[in-house]
């Protein structure tokens, strides 16, 4: 282990304790709901949970599993604090963030509990870098209750599929309406911006579609502006799951695959907009 | 209107959109019985560009609804050119495209079929429009040359981005040459880097122009229609005239052609003298002495021989078969003197928010500035003007 011999406060003292042989397998993840600057994390023996809110409207989670980590250590459930997320970022790529072969950060992370800074360890070659980033009184995130029994319509699709048609969204558009639907168009992506409106529509047998499994049709719009962010997630993601409850609340479901072959899942939570007027193209 | 393009016509046509943006806001789109015409022209009306997709471009085309009469229509270049904004994307996913034109929804859809059955509809909304038409006849001039586009998009490719003009002309040994072009400013001097191409006249398939010939012309416009002659493996024919007459390039092949027209600068180019010796340009004053006494030089101040006359009245054929040349002698002042121009340039600082002194744009302004110059009123090109906000 590349850490062995570094002078590393004792785990006894640690509320949390994580390393990682490969600090990507953490920054990429934390990439995808870095929209806002600050985040909230829960630890528990399962892993760590970082959440980010924006207006809230939307709220982004990354779960970053236990098994993920080459040791994960955690004394009192649940360990809870809010941290500068771009400030964890810049330091977790010290080192660089573009990987360069057979050359890899190794990270190890400790939290001595509430009030504590966030000490992290990244090594690379022999040289170790220290960061402390203060952490900051936890903030109550949002509860969207969003339960699968209450879920109308869900579909999963390679999110190839998908990264095109969000980073292409017509901005000027303020929102984006998804139309779910046993009939057709099935599934509808639907912008009204300044030049015109636009559609874009996925058939349910197209290839692309890996589940689909709608029951009633339900169009609902979100803000655009705040669902562009959920692009970040989409672009590292493989698969994405798209659900909608009967409050017309969407979950966006993105699944990470990191270096080493594991899966991440990301998700975004978002609330409609508006109750949709009935005569819309 | 409605007509079907399929495969790598797709592309082709992401292709000239992208080269049009270049040079317009907004987009002529116009279905005529010989195909389907896509036009634009620069805010300063100093560059034209039309494209034309023949029938057989198309799977299907149609350029009206049987037993109306077609449409045409102007809308925003922007929300087209988002439609076919990644070309790699067209290619890679993009089956087939639809564009409709339909009055009663008055909306423009396009329509993408692409892999996966996946399906964008764009419905963009249009203005209706006069058809806009440039008055430029390549037979009229007496110069020409035709190149592979490769070869002149070679030539262009050292040229800094950010230069604006660029010099075409035949230097010794009826070599070709292209020089970027020095403005006449003050400050000239400190951007001193002079960066010359020269084509040996083997390399052309048509050169017909004696030595010492040379215009001045906007190399971003240039620029565009050559990256889309390169991808379609065309030549590029130029047709010139004197300095100040509009240079139009043009390309062709059995589904498409392309025609643009740019204002060429019309005081005498320097650098025509110096083809033959590949020395930095003379001082700038001294030139301008040299030029202003030739009597042909105020004739091209005549906003029609250098500007491109647009013709917006649908009907009018007459205007349109009259040659540009014609409208010259009533527009054209009594005298050249060289007084009246130094009265007319005064006349042109003296206007607020006229653009500063670049000779190829102040004297576009000026002629539509300073009343001077336009006795008859406004020209066509000065009616569609007014009308064309919006």
């Amino acid at each position: 282990m590349p850490l062995v011999g570094q002078r590393v406060p004792d785990d006894g003292g640690c509320s949390l304790v994580a390393s990682l042989d490969n600090v990507r397998n953490l920054s990429t993840v934390l990439k995808a709901i870095h929209f806002r600057d600050h985040a909230t994390c829960f630890a528990t023996k399962n892993g760590i949970k970082v959440t980010v809110e924006n207006a809230k409207c939307v709220q982004a989670n990354a779960f970053i599993q236990a098994g993920i980590f080459q040791e994960f250590k955690v004394q009192e459930e649940p360990v809870t604090f809010r941290i500068n997320l771009t400030v964890l970022l810049d330091c977790l790529s010290i080192f660089g963030s573009s990987p360069t072969p057979g050359n890899l950060t190794a990270l190890r992370m400790c939290y001595q509990g509430y009030g504590c800074p966030l000490m992290l360890f990244l090594e690379e070659g022999g040289v170790v870098t220290v960061c402390k980033i203060n952490t900051q009184e936890p903030e109550e995130t949002l509860d969207f209750d969003f339960c699968s029994t209450n879920v109308i319509n869900k579909i999963i699709l390679q999110s190839e599929g998908l990264r095109e048609a969000f980073s292409e969204l017509d901005m000027t558009s303020e929102v984006l309406q998804i139309t779910m639907s046993p009939e057709k168009p099935y599934f509808r992506l639907s912008t009204f911006g300044n030049a015109g409106s636009s559609h874009l529509d996925y058939p349910k047998d197209s290839d692309l579609m890996e589940s689909f499994n709608c029951n009633e049709t339900q169009v609902n719009r979100y803000k655009i502006s705040l669902l562009k962010p959920s692009t970040k997630a989409l672009v590292l993601s493989c698969k994405v799951s798209i659900r909608t409850d009967n409050r017309g609340f969407l979950s966006l479901q993105y699944m990470i695959r990191n270096e080493d072959g594991q899966i991440c899942f990301v998700e975004y939570y978002c609330c409609p907009d508006e109750e949709v007027p009935d005569s819309e193209s | 209107m409605k007509c079907l393009v399929t495969g790598g016509n797709v592309k082709v046509l992401g292709k000239a959109v992208h080269s049009l943006s270049r040079i317009g806001d907004e987009l002529y789109l116009e279905p005529l019985e010989d195909g389907l015409s896509l036009r634009t022209v620069n805010s300063s009306r100093s560059a034209y560009a039309c494209f034309l997709f023949a029938p057989l471009f198309f799977q299907l085309y149609q350029a009206a609804t049987p037993g109306q009469d077609p449409l045409r229509c102007k809308i925003l270049m922007k929300s087209f050119l988002s439609v076919f904004r990644s070309l790699v994307m067209l290619e890679k996913t993009v089956e087939k495209c639809c564009i409709s034109l339909n009055g009663r929804s008055s909306r423009l859809v396009v329509q993408l079929h692409c892999k996966y059955g996946v399906r964008k509809t764009h419905n963009l909304s249009f203005q209706d429009c006069e058809s806009l038409q440039a008055v430029f006849d390549p037979a009229s001039c007496p110069y020409l040359l035709r190149a592979p586009a490769k070869l002149l998009g070679e030539a262009v490719l050292p040229f800094p981005p950010a230069l604006a003009e660029v010099t075409l002309g035949i230097g010794h040994g009826r070599r070709v040459i292209l020089r970027s072009y020095q403005e006449e400013e003050a400050d000239s001097t400190i951007k001193a880097m002079v960066t010359e191409m020269s084509i040996g006249q083997e390399d052309f398939q048509q050169l017909q122009a004696e030595e010492g010939v040379a215009i001045t012309f906007c190399l971003k416009e240039f620029r565009g229609l050559l990256s889309f002659a390169e991808s379609a493996n065309l030549s590029l024919s130029i047709h010139f005239d004197a300095p100040g007459r509009p240079a139009i390039f043009a390309i062709k092949d059995s589904l498409l052609d392309g025609h643009f027209v740019l204002a060429t600068l019309s005081e005498p180019t320097p650098n025509s003298q110096d083809l033959h010796f590949p020395e930095p340009c003379q001082p700038a004053p001294q030139r301008q002495a040299h030029s202003t006494p030739q009597p042909d030089d105020f004739a091209s101040d005549d906003i029609d021989s250098y500007m491109i006359a647009m013709e917006t009245t649908v009907g009018s054929e007459s205007s349109r078969t009259l040659p540009s040349g014609s409208l010259s002698p009533g527009l054209q002042p009594p005298c050249s003197s060289e007084g009246e121009e130094d009265e007319a340039e005064a006349e042109l600082s003296t206007v607020p928010g006229t653009p500063p002194p670049k000779k190829f744009r102040s004297l576009f302004f000026g002629s539509i500035l300073a009343p001077a110059h336009s006795p008859l009123g406004p020209s066509p090109v000065l009616a569609e003007d007014s009308e064309g906000e919006g």
